[in-house]
């Protein structure tokens, strides 16, 4: 890079640098004012949930976990994600299959359509689904109600909300990065006699799977995390359809903080791991794209 | 079906993946969405009318978007200049800072409601020394403006910084060349070919703002007429079992999103028509 080149002459202290960068001086005054702002707007919002997490010490953060409400929200949140992940997964790698990789009329239409539910409000996107399958208000309620299916202010209907709000992830990962790849290669394995399954798993799978890691782990992150959507559908029942956030709110409402930061710094550990996840995973999709171009 | 038919293709797997696309879309938001209008418009229009109007709710929604628009500008100030210095400046602990900006899009938002409430509470780190200015954050419009703040920045960053990236280097060049100054080079080289992508950025961290629940909900005092969120609106009309009315404002609500993704769409459709202007020229 031209602006990263600065020649300095220490004895006659002239100081020559590219005509396409700022003096020394505004760029360090612009890094400290990032550095700043990341330290004070983010970094410390991380730092007291761990100090309030602690705040009882060892033995006080331990003991959060030891409440029957606590380990059964962590329970039913692990069987949501177990629920809504694998099939967010398998319809991310769909849509990104049909849209990266063939042209039809309606794409713009259909890719704006998959991001819709990360631009509506996750309390409405809870809303739809009380409308749709409340038992007393919903649209499908009365005939549920006479099946005896219960799916809202029921652990079902917490995995329905969470996988409208969590819809996106996997699908938006995928298709920007198949696109970039194409799909010479893809075409190559089927002119050599490849059927559809051998061309996804030995040829498409290996180039994008980073790229699928870090949209399940987001996706998973997401689905864990999700607040106002499961707020909605869950009508609060203690032990029943409570998941970890929920819980963290009420243990927060109860002025239990310190149990209630013991709860949220696990999720935030998942949030630190999914960065991480996320950074790696980007070096390796650069990585994998340099090689190709030496290649 | 027209939707379908097309030429051959060499890959296979299209119908399949097509349509499995298309019937998964169709059962988790297609026909769920659909039956939010088709409930809330269950009964008259005037009832409707009313739902959406009240002086409560149109209060909710001055305070929304008021916020929401303070917050997506702020943002845009400040996710410029961070995705500036971290695609032209090298330094130290670069590459873990330009990770932690996605820390707001990964951490829960009820998480994040927590620690900012904390944060910006009177006896907090950060409240306790704004308290010192007689600055009230938490619990006030302040509160909610700080929260929306913080899980709107990754999406201004994200969007500016791969435009930074890519701004051919010969056009920085060539201005200096002709002799501008770097601030000239800056205000009418570069800041021109950034601005769609800034305002794509802006658009996209305000419609994230406006729905924005789980991290507002513990920073703000929810009271009505002052401190309410229209989010917060419809969660308390369904606790009054006002189903007609949560749906009212639902629609309100998700038509404003999609005008929202309609006017990000149109930004680069302007840019794009913009800069393949340049190009040709």
């Amino acid at each position: 890079m031209a602006g990263a080149i600065q020649t300095l002459t220490t004895e006659r202290f002239i100081v020559h640098r590219a005509a396409t960068a700022e003096s020394p001086l505004v760029k360090w005054l612009l890094i400290t004012f990032v550095l700043g702002f990341f330290a004070a707007f983010l970094l410390l919002p991380l730092a007291i949930i761990f100090t309030e997490a602690f705040s009882k010490g060892l033995q006080g953060y331990t003991h959060a976990f030891m409440d029957p409400a606590t380990l059964d929200s962590i329970k039913l949140t692990l069987f949501t994600v177990a629920i809504v992940v694998p099939l967010n997964t398998v319809f991310g790698v769909a849509a990104a299959w049909a849209i990266a990789r063939f042209e039809f009329r309606g794409k713009d239409l259909l890719t704006s359509l998959i991001d819709l539910p990360l631009w509506v409000s996750p309390v409405v996107g809870g809303l739809l689904y009380i409308l749709l399958l409340g038992p007393r208000h919903g649209t499908l309620g009365p005939w549920l109600t006479a099946h005896h299916i219960r799916i809202i202010f029921a652990p079902a209907g917490i995995v329905i909300a969470t996988t409208f709000v969590t819809f996106p992830f996997v699908a938006r990962g995928l298709i920007p990065l198949m696109q970039l790849q194409g799909r010479a290669e893809e075409e190559a394995a089927i002119t050599l006699g490849a059927n559809g399954w051998q061309v996804f798993s030995r040829v498409t799978l290996p180039k994008i799977k980073w790229g699928l890691i870090y949209g399940v782990i987001l996706c998973n992150a997401r689905a864990m995390g999700e607040f106002g959507a499961v707020s909605v559908v869950s009508g609060h029942v203690r032990g029943l359809t409570n998941t970890m956030p929920l819980q963290v709110e009420i243990l927060y409402n109860e002025y239990s903080f310190a149990a209630a930061f013991a709860l949220a710094s696990v999720l935030s550990v998942l949030a630190i791991i999914t960065l991480a996840i996320k950074t790696f995973s980007e070096w390796q999709t650069q990585r994998q794209l340099r090689l190709a171009l030496e290649s | 079906m027209s939707f379908f038919s097309n030429k051959k293709h060499t890959l296979p797997g299209f119908k399949l993946t097509l349509g499995y696309t298309v019937f998964y879309l169709g059962i988790v938001v297609l026909i769920p969405l659909a039956g939010l209008f088709l409930k809330s418009f269950d009964g008259t229009i005037e009832h409707f009318w009313k739902s959406i109007s009240g002086p409560q709710v149109v209060a909710s929604y001055k305070l929304s978007f008021g916020a929401s628009l303070i917050a997506a500008l702020i943002n845009g100030f400040f996710g410029f200049i961070t995705a500036w210095v971290f695609t032209r400046y090298e330094f130290p602990g670069r590459r873990i800072f330009d990770a932690v900006v996605d820390l707001p899009f990964a951490l829960p938002t009820a998480v994040a409601g927590i620690a900012l409430a904390e944060l910006y509470a009177p006896h907090g780190w950060i409240g306790r020394w704004t308290a010192h200015f007689g600055i009230k954050v938490a619990y006030t419009p302040l509160g909610i403006v700080v929260a929306l703040v913080f899980i709107g920045f990754p999406f201004v960053v994200r969007t500016v910084q791969p435009v930074i990236a890519e701004l051919s280097q010969e056009v920085e060049e060539a201005a200096a060349c002709l002799g501008a100054s770097r601030a000239q080079t800056f205000f009418r080289v570069i800041f021109p070919a950034v601005l769609p992508a800034l305002l794509t950025g802006i658009t996209l961290a305000f419609g994230r703002a406006v729905g924005e629940y789980g991290s507002v909900v513990f920073i703000s005092a929810n009271l009505p007429f002052r401190t309410e969120i229209t989010p917060v609106l419809i969660v308390s009309k369904l606790e009054q079992y006002d189903y007609q009315g949560a749906a009212a404002i639902g629609v309100v609500m998700l038509i404003m999103s999609l005008v929202i993704l309609f006017l990000v769409n149109l930004i680069q459709w302007w840019s794009g028509r913009r800069t393949g202007h340049i190009l040709t020229s």
